[in-house]
């Protein structure tokens, strides 16, 4: 009865929606990768789908990455960029949505993986459609994809965040701590190995790892685990979050506490987060990769890959725009470059 | 029309007829928004028409059905089970570690798995009927103990290398057809779990529970032993989907199956089980289990982003469950005002 009238009310607004979302999709058709010709092609074809599956949707940093980096390389290069993902940082989900775009023709998907395997069946299955897939961020399984972009080695990331809190701790050292982001995060988890390595050399000997915690890259409890760290170590004399939102949040609770400037913070977050802390003296420094550019390179790889430039395999050199010549490595892993490092004389530089 | 009829034999048969007549007309409410949803998605998205698409879709929702069957029973008894994603995340990881200490053997491992499942639901079962605790206020409780003791089995590890043939026979398609072969294991735990509810005694016995558990225990039914066996049941088919979501991802992990409990409860009340107990039927929540999953896929494949999607879900259900009972309220009090106006004149 009227509940019925009700249900079929909505179905017709769902229809609705579905009909006006479906004029949406009839965006111009890509141009079919012509087959044959033996010369690989010097340029990037134009029209190319290439689309970015963030971990999940709705985060600053992959809004960086991609909205500000990834379509910049698209546009420059004529293709059709999109975003979408998942709102939660769940590999299931993110399953589905590689599953989308290999029935939507993408010609290539650049994904930031939630979970190295989970993904795999997928993202081969669009693979076999035709699409090329590059990951960056954070990778798969090497035989799941074509390219791998790297924004920095985990060597490189674990050697520049324990040298920039054993400068800020100072000569004495005293105990530090890790504020991590998901207690599975492959990439997060890569670095804290790497950090123990590093605290292992002699000329860090006076620095001790007492804790590590995990805020899973949430703002409320990444500031309650902040929190909880420096009442359980009274002597705390760092804390190192290589997560931009952990960062942020510990340096929020910091920045209100007694403890600013008696207990220091490092880690990888974004200039627009970390700028206030920096300008009152929260903390000296952090350092991150350029995410705009990490978006930027897994597009112009991406676009490379598509157009049959390259393979992914290793010592195979192409150009990304601006950032000029890479050079394929290892298991096709595509290096960024060293983290940067942002102090008070240069955050101002920066607007990500 | 038969609008009119229903409600005219409502009105003569009272409450229960009532009741019945718009649990009906619920399910073939959903049916046909199903067949809309399909069709109209079909004609309007590039790709709905595919067989990849449902492929896909079949894919997604088949945990969610497996866990949907005896949550529907679950909810009927006027109970809930809101521990069944924990269930499946442990299951998945205790899965894994038995892999790892070298236990290679598919059945057994599918043994073992549905046996935790079954014992982590009795524990459930237990303080329930045993203690008599509200259901609601243990499976929250267990949801975050099984959950947590998930981390312990394989803290932030992932088991992901089963041999591939287990993985892609997971989900390997029925001869033929693009459809995984699972579906046909489900379809026969619906019959079996639709028969159970439909045609015996102890389904009758569910709803009397659901509509007053004092008053079905005066006719003799069990309740305590009936609900007890109920958890069970939805822990042991947990567990199973626990088993295909392993296989399906190819990934044992602790976080397995987050958030999926509020999956499950959302297609088992769009599907017309109400949440107080004693009514709904099964076949609508089948149907709300296909059409959530079918409007989320096409809508992807739309270009329609996450925020959207998770908007656009979350107002279904909130008229799908809210829509019959304020309805309900309104129809209550417009005919309890009308024999009250003549005695006021009085």
């Amino acid at each position: 009865m009227a509940a019925r009238n009700r249900l079929i009310a909505l179905a017709m607004s769902a229809a609705l929606s579905l009909a006006v979302s479906g004029c949406a999709s009839q965006e111009p058709a890509a141009t079919q990768p012509t087959a044959g010709g033996s010369a690989a092609p010097a340029t990037i074809k134009e029209g190319l789908k290439i689309a970015f599956l963030p971990k999940q949707v709705n985060n600053p940093y992959f809004d960086a990455s991609d909205n500000k980096g990834g379509k910049v390389a698209v546009e420059e290069f004529k293709g059709v960029y999109s975003q979408t993902g998942p709102s939660e940082a769940s590999p299931s989900a993110q399953v589905s949505y590689i599953n989308t775009l290999s029935q939507q023709g993408t010609d290539v998907i650049v994904v930031s993986a939630n979970d190295k395997d989970a993904i795999c069946g997928a993202l081969q299955e669009a693979r076999t459609a035709g699409a090329k897939v590059v990951t960056y961020d954070s990778d798969t399984n090497p035989s799941c994809r074509d390219a791998f972009i790297n924004q920095a080695s985990a060597e490189g990331i674990a050697a520049s965040q324990i040298k920039l809190i054993s400068e800020a701790v100072g000569a004495d050292g005293g105990e530090i701590a890790i504020l991590s982001a998901t207690a599975n995060a492959t990439n997060q988890n890569a670095w804290i190995e790497m950090m123990k390595t590093e605290l292992a050399k002699p000329e860090n000997s006076k620095l001790k790892l007492v804790d590590t915690v995990y805020g899973d890259d949430d703002d409320q409890k990444s500031f309650q685990e902040t929190q909880g760290l420096l009442a359980k170590h009274p002597n705390l004399k760092g804390i190192i979050s290589p997560t931009t939102v952990g960062v942020a949040a510990a340096a929020r609770y910091l920045s209100t506490s007694e403890y600013k400037g008696k207990v220091q913070l490092t880690g990888l977050g974004t200039p627009n987060q970390m700028r206030e802390y920096v300008k009152n003296d929260t903390v000296k420094s952090f350092a991150l990769w350029n995410p705009s550019d990490l978006g930027y390179l897994a597009a112009y790889t991406g676009g490379a890959l598509a157009s049959g430039m390259i393979t992914g395999k290793e010592g195979e050199k192409f150009t990304a725009g601006k950032l000029g010549e890479y050079t394929i490595g290892k298991d096709g892993t595509v290096l960024l470059g060293d983290p940067f490092v942002f102090t008070k004389d240069n955050i101002d530089d920066f607007d990500f | 029309m038969a609008e009119r009829i229903a409600v005219k034999a409502a009105a003569a048969g009272g409450r229960g007829t009532r009741l019945r007549s718009l649990a009906g007309s619920w399910d073939a409410a959903l049916l046909v928004a199903l067949v809309l949803v399909v069709a109209v998605g079909a004609l309007a998205i590039e790709g709905v028409a595919s067989p990849r698409f449902w492929r896909f879709v079949t894919l997604e929702v088949i945990p969610i059905a497996l866990i949907a069957l005896p949550m529907t029973l679950v909810i009927i008894t006027g109970e809930i089970d809101l521990s069944v994603a924990s269930i499946l995340g442990l299951t998945c990881t205790v899965m894994g570690q038995l892999w790892l200490w070298g236990i290679s053997s598919l059945p057994v491992l599918i043994a073992v798995a549905l046996l935790i499942g079954a014992l982590l639901g009795a524990v459930n079962g237990l303080f329930v009927t045993a203690f008599g605790l509200p259901s609601l206020a243990v499976t929250i409780g267990t949801l975050a103990l099984y959950r947590g003791l998930a981390y312990v089995v394989l803290g932030d590890r992932a088991v992901a290398d089963y041999p591939p043939e287990w993985t892609t026979g997971a989900i390997a398609a029925i001869p033929g057809l693009t459809i995984p072969w699972m579906i046909i294991v489900v379809a026969v735990l619906a019959v079996l779990f639709g028969l159970v509810l439909h045609a015996t005694p102890i389904g009758r016995g569910l709803y009397a529970m659901g509509n007053n558990a004092e008053a079905a225990r005066f006719t003799g039914i069990n309740v305590a032993r009936t609900k007890f066996w109920l958890f069970v049941a939805t822990g042991a088919m947990s567990a199973l989907a626990g088993v295909f979501w392993t296989l399906r991802y190819a990934s044992a992990r602790a976080d397995n199956g987050n958030g999926l409990e509020l999956a499950v409860v959302a297609a088992v009340l769009l599907g017309g089980v109400s949440i107080f107990g004693g009514r709904g039927r099964l076949i609508g929540v089948i149907a709300a289990v296909i059409l959530l999953g079918t409007l989320r896929n096409a809508l992807q494949l739309a270009y329609v982003p996450a925020n959207t999607l998770t908007i656009i879900t979350g107002s279904l259900l909130i008229v799908s469950v809210v829509g019959p009972n304020v309805a309900g309220m309104l129809r209550e009090r417009w005919r309890r005002r009308r024999p009250a106006t003549p005695l006021h004149q009085e």
